[in-house]
């Protein structure tokens, strides 16, 4: 793989607009497809995947919910995840470009109903603002709904019980939401940053779109750095980003001793990595590793739903081991004990919260193993 | 004739009253989350809908065979709307209630899967009710009651689901601590 | 063929099902199923029955059969 230049133009931070006059300027009106199959056919010529975090294909989605009668487009700009910044910027900068990926995604998918799901503040703000001035553009109006700042309220089916009125936690998968979502209805939850896309896709062309990133994953994608947002080609070197230890995908991501791989799913796959939102978390230097994940274990155990069995028992006695393992008062087993208790949550939840804090742990293990083996001797590197 | 009517009319009655007592203390036992002694989860859930099914049909043979009977004076509207009756109002409107209630119960139980695990549950409240409020209209109704047989069974009875409710608070104040 | 789905929202850890269907569940160290396979549990034809009884006696109705 050919290594990435980062100064390329960025697409979606460039896309920024004070108000609607001057997206209009810069973007002209919405470029609607005129129905709903061509949406899907670009989207799937583009290559798309979700920039929530799971990358899954956008038009596969699109597809299977423009199947049903009345479905709903939801934007996700919920951003629970702790040290991303991106939605927040996209929001805040292009809330237009947002509203006319989801105005397309109505679309192309038959929609009645919209929403965007965001924490209150500034880019709740803007997006309100930004829905006021468009009037006679929207096919169907958006309503804004507030996200409460827990880290699995950005789950789909969080997102979709707090639209209902519901506390934002996750609910079981019996049927995927793409076919039985808000009060049942087929619904296309997609992140705002992949909305986004969709709206430069629908303007510039697949073709266009694939100009960046790689053959198998194209285009561009927000990351967050120190709080930093930029805008990079999928497949840049990591090392073009960040220096040392690094934790890739947030806190439901995996340590990568050094960024030495690149910055795709096909890159990171063999280091039992992935892109996931973009975030980037350089282990700073003269701190422990072990310290630093379990501290995040700690957060994210608190952050557990608490509905599911082997989530509620299993992330808290996770935090714990490891906790003990940084404290250096861990049992002489707690490698093995950890592999055990990871072994036992993975799958077994109604969201991947637990899968999420699972790769961390394992990846932790794996990357740290000369400081866990001083760990369980008493002593620590740093 | 009529006297094998009055006969099975209370013998039903009073069979109902044990394995609704079966039911609903193994109900109340099984729901503390514990394994009762050797008896596998299942085999306890097992009795205790079986036996909680069987008691419905005992009940309404219990029913049935004392509207046939002239000496008991059942009219139909007794049978489904409480303390409308003639004769001992009070005590025959507690058995009406507790049969609709159970009847409830069985119904929702039956359609669990459509009703939903929430509805099937408040319903299923009602179950506490529908115990006491039978016991009580086999002692006051009974005309058996003077029997220290008849007694003898309530007071089992009553100790018995008295039990199951203390192992269940035990067991969940440990499990609290 | 079918699986089991597990809705752990609602499964409350009572392991009756781990007693019906020993051959595709166990129990974990705090009473909940664990599929021998992971994830939704495949149920072979001659099990069948046995899950259709877990799926009836589960008592927070949190088992349920899709076909395949
Ligand atoms: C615990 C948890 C938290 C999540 N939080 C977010 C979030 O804050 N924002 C988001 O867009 N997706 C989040 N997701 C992913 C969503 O469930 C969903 O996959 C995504 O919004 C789909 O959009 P996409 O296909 O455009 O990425 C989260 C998933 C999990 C398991
Ligand atoms: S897996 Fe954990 S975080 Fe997800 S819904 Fe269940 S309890 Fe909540
Ligand atoms: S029987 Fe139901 S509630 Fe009990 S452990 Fe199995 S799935 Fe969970």
């Amino acid at each position: 793989m050919t290594t990435m230049d980062t100064r390329v133009q960025p697409r979606l931070l460039d896309a920024a607009a004070a108000d609607l006059g001057e997206h209009h300027r810069g973007h002209g009106p919405i470029p609607w497809q005129g129905g709903v199959g061509r949406m899907i056919g670009e989207l799937q010529s583009a290559g798309l995947t979700g920039r929530g975090g799971a990358g899954f294909p956008t038009w596969r989605k699109v597809a299977e919910v423009a199947t049903a009668a009345r479905a709903v487009v939801v934007a996700n700009g919920a951003e629970t995840e702790p040290g991303s910044r991106k939605d927040d910027t996209l929001l805040r900068r292009c809330p237009h470009l947002v509203l006319d990926g989801v105005q397309l995604l109505v679309e192309a998918t038959g929609a009645d109903e919209a929403y965007l799901y965001v924490k209150p503040g500034d880019a709740m703000a803007s997006v309100r603002h930004a829905l006021t001035e468009r009037h006679g553009w929207d096919r169907v109006a958006v309503r804004v709904v507030a996200a409460p700042n827990r880290f699995v309220a950005g789950e789909e089916s969080a997102v979709l019980a707090a639209i209902a009125g519901r506390p934002a936690r996750p609910a079981d998968k019996w049927l995927p939401v793409v076919h039985s979502g808000l009060r049942g209805r087929a619904t296309l939850v997609q992140n705002v940053e992949t909305c986004a896309h969709v709206a430069q896709i629908a303007r510039n062309g697949a073709r266009w779109f694939r100009g960046l990133g790689t053959r198998d994953e194209p285009g561009t994608m927000l990351v967050t750095v120190h709080g930093a947002v930029r805008e990079v080609p999928i497949g840049i070197a990591l090392s073009e980003l960040v220096t040392g230890p690094v934790l890739v995908g947030g806190y439901h991501g995996a340590w990568l001793s050094s960024p030495a791989p690149h910055l795709s799913r096909a890159a990171l796959a063999p280091f039992g990595a992935a892109p996931g939102a973009g975030v980037l978390h350089p282990l700073a230097p003269g701190r422990c590793g072990l310290v630093e994940t379990a501290a995040i274990t700690r957060y994210l155990a608190g952050e557990s739903a608490g509905q599911c069995g082997p989530c509620r028992n299993g992330l808290p006695a996770t935090a714990a081991l490891l906790s003990a393992l940084a404290d250096r008062t861990a049992p002489p087993d707690a490698v093995h004990r950890l592999d055990h208790l990871t072994g036992l949550v993975v799958g077994r939840g109604a969201c991947r919260h637990p899968d999420g804090t699972a790769r961390l742990i394992r990846s932790t293990l794996t990357v740290f193993g000369d400081e866990v083996r001083l760990h369980l001797a008493g002593r620590c590197s740093r | 004739m009529t006297d094998a009517l009055w006969y099975l009319g209370r013998g039903t009655g009073v069979m109902a009253l044990v394995l609704l007592t079966i039911s609903v203390a193994l109900g109340v036992a099984a729901r503390s989350g514990e394994p009762l002694g050797p008896l596998p989860r299942f085999a306890v859930t097992a009795v205790h809908r079986n036996s909680g099914l069987i008691a419905s049909v005992l009940l309404v043979g219990h029913v049935v065979t004392l509207l046939l009977d002239p000496y008991a004076q059942l009219k139909l509207i007794d049978v489904l709307v409480p303390f409308l009756g003639t004769a001992e109002p009070f005590w025959l409107g507690l058995g009406t209630l507790g049969l609709d209630l159970l009847l409830a119960v069985v119904v929702t139980s039956l359609l669990r899967m459509r009703v939903g695990v929430r509805g099937w549950r408040a319903v299923h409240w009602v179950s506490y009710a529908a115990w006491p409020v039978s016991l009580l209209h086999t002692l006051g109704m009974g005309t058996d009651a003077a029997t220290p047989w008849l007694l003898a069974l309530s007071v089992l009875c009553f100790v018995a689901v008295a039990a199951a409710a203390v192992y269940r608070l035990t067991l969940r104040a440990e499990v609290s601590r | 063929m079918t699986t089991l789905h597990i809705d752990w929202t609602a499964c409350h850890g009572r392991g009756l099902c781990a007693e019906l269907l020993p051959e595709l569940l166990a129990t974990d160290p705090w009473g909940y199923p664990i599929a021998r396979t992971g994830g939704d549990v495949d149920v072979p034809a001659e099990l069948h029955a046995d899950a259709v009884t877990a799926t009836k006696f589960c008592p927070r109705l949190a088992l349920r059969l899709r076909a395949r």
